[in-house]
């Protein structure tokens, strides 16, 4: 049983076993706009909760990505650093960002449940 | 202050425009598509720009008018043709830029289109430097929109006959709907294209006509992609009270039997920038990966020596990749010289290059 929990800097994790699957919302690509460039963790690098966990471009702006759960990364997403423009496509799925092994999953009790984050991304409007 | 609003804005609103403040207006920056299909429409179709912001000036008088204003601008004005344009600065006495523009000269005088940002400014100045003589209107009542693209002239040409006969930066008054619109052949995309000066009331439905027509409403956003990928200076960036137009390679706007004149402002110093050169100068740059250096991205040479910075900096859509423009010293400057550009404290390999990046298809020979 895998479990999803979202970040208030609008990301998402998908955890299985130890291992936590990250990237952003579908409410933050259409915020966003088009994303022209990304930059990933590199693999074997740690990242620490709420810490920066690489850069998504947009025609207009940088905007940093940061990482809901502190960890080891354990690979990154080659496929959206070649073709962007997947994370407006299905930014939820195919176009995940990082796998990270999970350090402590106590923070995960930080974070939203589904429900939770629409009523928050609906409210704050950003 | 009161953030102002054009004609068609509840028209961007009706089409689910995103605005964002520009130069103290209400501007459209994308719309559904977003700016990479809108660049790509334009670049294909035909696309459709609110640039009502801008100033349109209008300035009338005799013969006296065209000696003054040459003694301001460095374009020979006596031998430009009626409803023929120019592309002009205005300077300080030191060839700092206050503003570059569009000069058109019209019956009984001209009409110089200035950018939003400048346009009040720029008619402070130029009401002094002369002299409150002439009669002189920064036009409110005017809207100002721009037609750009491949199937522009089909599309206008049904609206509005006779259009497709204009040359690149040549114009005409045409009529619509019994009042006399002004159209130009140009713009700023480095399509073929129009730009049209229309009243107020009327500009609402002229839209909904080239609307009907298959053109589409693009946003700045794309405006600005699709400038910066022909290598056009947008004011603020490229251009400023701090640059020169030799600096900015705008050699070419400048009138060669003018700068042998030497009779308008700032002449002295342009024409020492000709023959000494100058220490920085603007180029095109493209970096060699996918990494995007916008403005203010510190530009290194290959001896990690601070050379230059970047003014703008994207994604460009047609292009398929990112590309730049900015200052760097001259020895930097030729085509193809490896620099670095620092982007989140990294540096990134990048080639001086030629621009535009993207060809430019302005048509010249239509009569």
């Amino acid at each position: 049983m895998s479990e999803v929990k979202y970040s208030k800097e609008h990301e998402w994790i998908k955890v299985e076993g130890d291992i936590g699957t990250i990237g952003i919302t579908q409410h933050a690509a259409e915020m966003l706009g088009d994303i022209v460039f990304v930059e990933l963790p590199d693999v074997g690098s740690s990242v620490e909760k709420d810490g920066n966990a690489g850069v998504v471009e947009s025609t207009k702006a940088a905007s940093d990505v940061y990482t809901p759960i502190s960890g080891e990364v354990m690979e990154n997403n080659q496929a959206i650093v070649d073709d962007p423009g997947k994370i407006n496509s299905d930014p939820e799925n195919e176009a995940w960002f990082f796998k990270l092994k999970i350090k402590d999953k106590s923070e995960m009790d930080t974070l939203m449940n589904k429900e939770e984050y629409e009523k928050f991304s609906k409210e704050s409007g950003n | 202050m009161e953030i102002k609003k054009t004609s068609l804005y509840q028209l961007h609103k009706n089409n689910n425009a995103k605005f964002v403040e520009f130069a103290g207006y209400e501007m459209p920056i994308q719309y559904d598509q977003g700016i990479i299909e809108e660049h790509k429409f334009t670049r294909k179709h035909s696309g459709i720009f609110d640039v009502s912001h801008m100033g349109q000036l209008f300035i009338y008088g005799d013969e006296n008018l065209t000696k003054d204003l040459e003694k301001i601008f460095p374009v020979d004005l006596k031998n430009l043709e009626l409803n023929c344009s120019k592309y002009s600065f205005l300077m300080n006495n030191e060839a700092g830029i206050y503003d570059d523009l569009i000069i058109t000269k019209i019956e009984g005088g001209y009409v110089i289109i200035l950018n939003a940002a400048c346009k009040d400014n720029d008619h402070k100045i130029l009401s002094k430097l002369l002299l409150n003589k002439y009669d002189m209107n920064l036009d409110e009542s005017r809207s100002l929109i721009a037609i750009q693209g491949p199937r522009s002239v089909q599309i206008l040409n049904n609206i509005i006959k006779g259009v497709e006969n204009l040359n690149f930066m040549t114009g005409n008054w045409f009529t619509y709907k019994e009042q006399k619109i002004f159209i130009t052949r140009s713009g700023y995309t480095g399509e073929d294209g129009f730009e049209i000066s229309i009243e107020n009331h009327l500009v609402e439905d002229f839209t909904k006509e080239l609307l009907e027509k298959g053109a589409k409403l693009i946003g700045l956003g794309a405006r600005d992609t699709l400038r910066l990928e022909a290598g056009l200076c947008l004011y603020g960036h490229e251009l400023d009270i701090n640059k020169t137009p030799i600096e900015a390679n705008l050699k070419w706007a400048i009138s060669k039997q003018r700068i042998e004149n030497s009779d308008f402002i700032a002449s002295d110093v342009i024409k020492n920038q000709i023959i000494e050169g100058v220490k920085k100068i603007r180029v095109g740059i493209k970096p060699e990966g996918r990494i995007i250096a916008r403005e203010k991205t510190k530009i290194f040479n290959e001896d990690d020596l601070l050379v230059g910075e970047v003014t703008s900096g994207t994604f460009g859509p047609s292009v398929n990749g990112p590309v730049a423009m900015g200052y760097i010293e001259k020895e930097f400057s030729k085509k193809d010289t490896k620099v670095f550009l620092e982007v989140r404290g990294k540096k990134h390999p990048a080639n001086i290059c030629g621009l535009p990046f993207y060809k430019k298809s302005y048509v010249k020979g239509v009569n």
